[in-house]
C-alpha cells in the first residue's frame, strides 16, 4: 500500500513569488526572513522523499463558477496547466504545467465515493495559486505528479467545518488504501484570519491576531475537537470575511489525525495576514542531509 | 437583487484584458453593452444557447456604472471579485498598496455582519 510520507498544511500567499525574486529597491524588507522560513519549510518536504503530491486547495473563481459549482472536486488528468491571467497580472505568477497522477486520482474518486463522499471530478483542470503557491514554496522544481483536490471555501453555501475534517480523515485513508509502493505527501493550503474586499483588508497584521494565535495552537497540537467546538460557518465571519479558507487547514488537521502534534511549526506575521507552516511525519521525522532536525518543534 | 448577475459581470470582465480596459475607460458604455450582449450568455455553451431572464436592477446598473465598490459590497457582490477587478483597473494610478488601503478605508463605516454574498 502507498505510504503517507508527509502531511503539510500552509497558508498560500500569492505575493511570495514576487517578494522572493525581487531585488534592490523592489525587494520588500521582510523578504529575506520570509525566504529563510520557506527554505526551512521546503526541507521538511524534501526529506520526506515523496513520489506523488496530493494537493488540497480552492479555486478562486477561475475555472469553477457559480453556474456549476462543486463542493469538493478531484482533478484527474495527465497534465494540469496552471495559473491564470489575473494571477499573472496581480501577483506576477508564472504560467506552469504539472503532471497528473491519474491512477491515484481514479482511486481517490472511486474510494471516496464508496466512503460516502460524492466527489465531483474534472478531466481538464487549470489550477490556480492555491495549488501553485505551495509548489513554488515547497517544490519549486515542480517535478512530481499531483492529484489536485479542490474545496469550496469561497462561494456560499459552503460545507460545514466538520465535513472538511471528515474529508481530511477520509483522504488519509484513501491514500493509504492505494495499492502502490509510492510515497505520497498530502499538502493543503488555506488561510488564517483574512479580509479581502472589506474594510479590514491590508492592515498592519492579519485582521484578527487573537484568532490566528488560537488557530496556530489548534493546528500545531492537533486539537480538532477544540477547534470544532469554537469554529462554525457563522463564527468564521468575525475574524475576516475570507477566513472560511481556514477550513482547508481543518481538512489537513483531519489528514494529520486527532491529537497529532505537528513536527514542524512556523509562522510569519506579515502585513495583511499571518503566514503559517506545518509539517507532520506519520512515521516519525526522517533523517535529512546533515540531519538538521532543529526545524522540529 | 441579482447578486449572481453582478458577480457574473465582475467575473467575465476581470478575466478578459480588453474588457478590463474598456470598463475602466467607459464604464457606462461597458455596462450597457454587457447587459445587452453578455448577461444572458451561458458561459460553457455555444452562443445560440442563451438564457432569457437575466437583467440588472437600476441600482445595480448605477453601482457598476459609477465604479462604486462600496455599494457593490453592500449589495452582496462577491468581495474577492470586486477587489480583484478594481485592483486591475486602478492600482496603476497609485503607489504600492495605496489603492488597496484606500479601498478598505472607503468602507470603514461598514460593520459586522457584512451583507450576505450567497447566490
Amino acid at each position: 500500500m502507498a505510504e503517507v510520507a508527509a502531511v503539510i498544511a500552509s497558508t498560500h500567499h500569492p505575493f511570495y513569488h514576487r517578494a522572493s525574486t525581487s531585488t534592490g529597491a523592489d525587494r520588500p524588507p521582510f523578504a529575506d526572513e520570509w525566504v529563510a522560513k520557506i527554505e526551512r519549510f521546503r526541507e521538511t518536504l524534501t526529506r520526506a522523499e515523496p513520489d506523488v503530491l496530493v494537493m488540497v486547495g480552492s479555486d478562486h473563481f477561475h475555472q469553477l463558477w457559480l453556474d456549476n459549482m462543486p463542493q469538493f472536486l478531484v482533478g484527474k488528468a495527465p497534465f494540469f496547466d496552471a495559473n491564470w491571467y489575473n494571477e499573472e497580472r496581480e501577483f506576477g505568477l508564472p504560467r506552469m504545467r504539472l503532471r497528473g497522477q491519474e491512477e491515484l486520482a481514479a482511486h481517490i474518486l472511486r474510494d471516496g465515493l464508496d466512503r460516502d463522499f460524492d466527489l465531483a471530478f474534472s478531466n481538464e483542470l487549470r489550477i490556480d495559486h492555491s495549488i501553485t503557491c505551495p509548489i513554488i514554496t515547497l517544490r519549486p522544481q515542480a517535478d512530481l505528479p499531483i492529484v489536485p483536490v479542490y474545496t469550496n471555501i469561497f462561494a456560499p453555501p459552503l460545507p460545514q467545518p466538520r465535513r472538511f475534517v471528515q474529508l481530511g480523515r477520509a483522504l488519509r485513508e484513501m491514500v493509504e488504501s492505494w495499492e502502490s509502493d509510492q510515497r505520497v505527501a498530502i499538502i493543503g493550503t488555506g488561510h488564517l484570519s483574512l479580509e479581502l474586499g472589506g474594510p479590514r483588508q491590508f492592515g498592519e497584521h492579519g485582521p484578527d491576531p487573537e484568532f490566528d494565535r488560537k488557530a496556530v495552537e489548534w493546528i500545531a497540537s492537533g486539537d480538532i475537537e477544540g477547534c470544532l467546538a469554537e469554529v462554525s460557518l457563522e463564527s468564521l465571519h468575525a475574524p475576516g470575511n475570507a477566513t472560511h479558507g481556514f477550513m482547508d487547514f481543518m481538512l489537513m488537521m483531519g489528514v494529520a489525525g486527532d491529537g497529532r502534534k505537528a513536527d514542524h511549526v512556523d509562522t510569519l506575521d506579515l502585513f495583511h495576514t499571518m503566514e503559517a507552516y506545518f509539517t507532520w511525519y506519520p512515521d516519525g521525522v526522517p533523517a535529512g542531509p546533515g540531519d538538521t532536525a532543529e526545524a522540529t518543534r | 437583487m441579482s447578486r449572481y448577475l453582478l458577480d457574473k459581470f465582475l467575473f467575465t470582465v476581470d478575466r478578459d484584458p480588453a474588457l478590463v480596459e474598456r470598463y475602466r475607460e467607459d464604464p457606462a458604455g461597458t455596462v450597457e453593452w454587457w447587459e445587452a450582449e453578455m448577461a444572458n450568455t451561458i458561459l460553457n455553451c455555444t452562443a445560440d444557447e442563451r438564457s432569457t431572464w437575466l437583467e440588472f436592477t437600476e441600482d445595480e446598473r448605477r453601482a457598476l456604472r459609477e465604479h462604486d465598490h462600496v455599494t457593490l459590497f453592500r449589495m452582496g457582490a462577491h468581495p474577492f471579485l470586486t477587489l480583484t477587478l478594481f485592483i486591475a483597473m486602478f492600482e496603476r494610478d497609485h503607489g504600492p498598496l495605496e489603492y488597496q488601503k484606500a479601498y478598505g478605508r472607503a468602507m470603514e463605516h461598514i460593520t459586522l455582519p457584512y451583507p450576505d454574498i450567497a447566490t
